[in-house]
């Protein structure tokens, strides 16, 4: 890869050691795509984590002196406060959290810890070059917004953010950005959950790819995207796609597959959703959690949350768990919703992942989600994932099934 | 009987050298679905599902999952010293790359014959991804 006289000044340790292991990672990922050089980006976003591999690198280039030239925002970790004042956080964990905080404060990053940060906190436009990590925002810029990105790590993220570039390759060539599968959608996708199982079902027959869809009849909402985002990303890795129409960068499909044809093409009708919902139905019975906003629930969706619980009263042996972004929240506050849910026996909590070690006391729990994506990473003994609407019912109840 | 040789070309990604029992993965992996005090893949549905990977040279057509639990799962197999000893991979990708970079295991791809035909679970494989080599000793069938 070809290198300016800075860039090989960085990598000799000239500004320090942070910006040099930062520059290190970036070049070793231009090296084994065949990038012939680096590109500026204009913003980025780490999907922090608060877990020990994470701490590692930011801490490496905390401790090197290296800070973000461009803003760069992050992922939730855990509201420690939140937490510690209910459950018994393990220590050593809280620990490695707290320390994955104070480490992306050191590198300058904008501490947004939320996963939907193109809501509010970092919002890229048309055509931007960007350096955007976490799964489900990845796809979001590229395909909902048209920014280009690369499926970043947290780590390659943060070094771009660092360097203010990132190695040209990908989907930063417009070449590579041309559609593989064609989908075609004879399904009615009435609501966010019938998105949700869209990304599940889409995710797991094309594993790795772009698909561009055919037959989606109205535009899908914001919610809708981000469902189908995030959750293309768990059985699968599906870092854009196209609904010409209604997504920016490509008018038809013929454009979206850039005059070429698919690779492959598969229908979705009623039935593929039908029995992705069925292997989602793990357990019925007796639920002691409800877990929502995973992703981060966006300012409409806790609205939701609070209309569907307005004036009644969750089951006395069940948790109520709403994660959102702080912006939100505080809208939500202005709103009354979050004095809706906390009527009703809820949690609003920010800054929050589900996936995180906060959550141990549902460790042998049997639950309930919205987000297959949630139920996947096995947090909870068991969490089973059905519409919002459901959720709050079984949460009332106390019982699904 | 000397047991078939194979040396085949390949492209390194991230450098080392790491040798040890192949193990075959027809489908993506995430390595947070493993146990990382054992090596063990949990993840129920996986045609790995209880397979140790601890050690191994693992051959897998790419990885898969949310960005942050994949590198958060090699690095905990690694300081449990049950990370592979070496990765071969179809179809490379940054998270990947990050991992194996994090965590010092030397990754490499385009093996001039497909690993997939060429390599089977328990063949033995010398990865040396400085030297862009791949060395692979045939099970005694």
């Amino acid at each position: 890869m070809y290198l300016t006289r800075e860039e090989e000044r960085i990598l000799d340790g000239e500004f320090g050691e942070g910006t040099q292991k930062a520059l290190e990672l970036l070049v070793a990922i231009g090296d084994a795509y065949d990038a012939e050089k680096m590109i500026p980006i204009s913003r980025a976003h780490a999907a922090s984590s608060g877990q020990e591999g994470d701490l590692y690198f930011v801490e490496l280039l905390a401790k090197g002196g290296a800070y973000c030239k461009v803003l760069t925002s992050t992922n939730p970790v855990y509201d420690i406060k939140y937490f510690d004042n209910l459950f018994e956080v393990p220590k050593d964990e809280a620990e490695v959290a707290r320390r994955v905080m104070e480490a992306y404060k050191r590198v300058g990053a904008i501490l947004s810890w939320s996963c939907i940060p193109y809501m509010a906190e970092n919002i890229p436009l048309y055509g931007e070059t960007v350096a955007f990590s976490e799964s489900s925002a990845t796809p979001y810029v590229n395909s909902v917004i048209g920014a280009r990105t690369n499926r970043e790590a947290a780590q390659s993220a943060l070094a771009a953010g660092v360097i203010g570039k990132t190695p040209k390759y990908g989907l930063h060539i417009k070449e590579n950005r041309k559609g593989t599968n064609l989908v075609k959608v004879e399904a009615t996708l009435k609501d966010e959950f019938d998105y949700t199982l869209l990304g599940y079902y889409v995710g797991k027959q094309i594993g790795y790819g772009i698909p561009v869809f055919t037959g989606i009849k109205r535009q899908p909402s914001t919610e809708e995207l981000i469902n189908f985002c995030a959750m293309s990303n768990v059985p699968g890795a599906i870092s854009m796609f196209y609904i010409p129409g209604f997504t920016v960068e490509a008018s038809t499909v013929e454009e979206a597959f850039q005059g070429g044809s698919p690779e492959d093409k598969i229908t979705v009708t009623d039935y593929e959703l039908k029995q992705c919902y069925e292997e989602l139905q793990t357990t019925s019975g007796k639920i002691d959690f409800v877990m929502l906003g995973c992703p981060h629930y966006t300012l409409k969706q806790v609205g939701e949350v609070a209309r569907l619980l307005n004036g009644k009263k969750i089951h006395d042996g069940v948790s109520f768990w709403v994660c959102t972004s702080a912006t939100a929240k505080v809208l939500a506050e202005r709103n009354g919703y979050v004095d809706t849910i906390k009527r009703a026996g809820g949690h609003v909590v920010v800054d929050t992942c589900i996936d995180e070690p906060c959550w141990i006391a549902y460790k042998n729990k049997v639950g309930m989600t919205d987000s297959p994506k949630c139920a996947y990473y096995r947090r909870f003994k068991e969490a089973m994932v059905t519409r919002l609407q459901d959720c709050v019912e079984a949460a009332i109840e106390g019982r699904w099934g | 009987m000397k047991n078939l040789e194979i040396t085949l070309k390949c492209h390194k990604i991230v450098g080392g050298y790491g040798e040890g029992e192949a193990l075959v993965s027809n489908e993506p992996i995430c390595f947070y679905l493993t146990d990382p005090k054992t090596g063990i893949v949990r993840e129920r549905s996986h045609e790995l599902a209880g397979k140790n990977l601890a050690n191994k040279v693992l051959v897998f057509p790419s990885g898969k999952a949310s960005s942050v639990v994949q590198i958060d799962g090699l690095f905990k197999l690694a300081s449990h010293n049950n990370a592979p000893k070496a990765m071969i991979v179809k179809d490379v990708e940054t998270v990947l790359i990050v991992s194996a970079f994090m965590v010092k295991v030397p990754l490499v791809d385009r093996l001039e014959r497909d690993p997939f035909e060429t390599i089977q679970t328990g063949d033995f494989i010398k990865v040396n991804a400085e030297k862009g080599i791949v060395i692979i000793t045939k099970r005694e069938s």
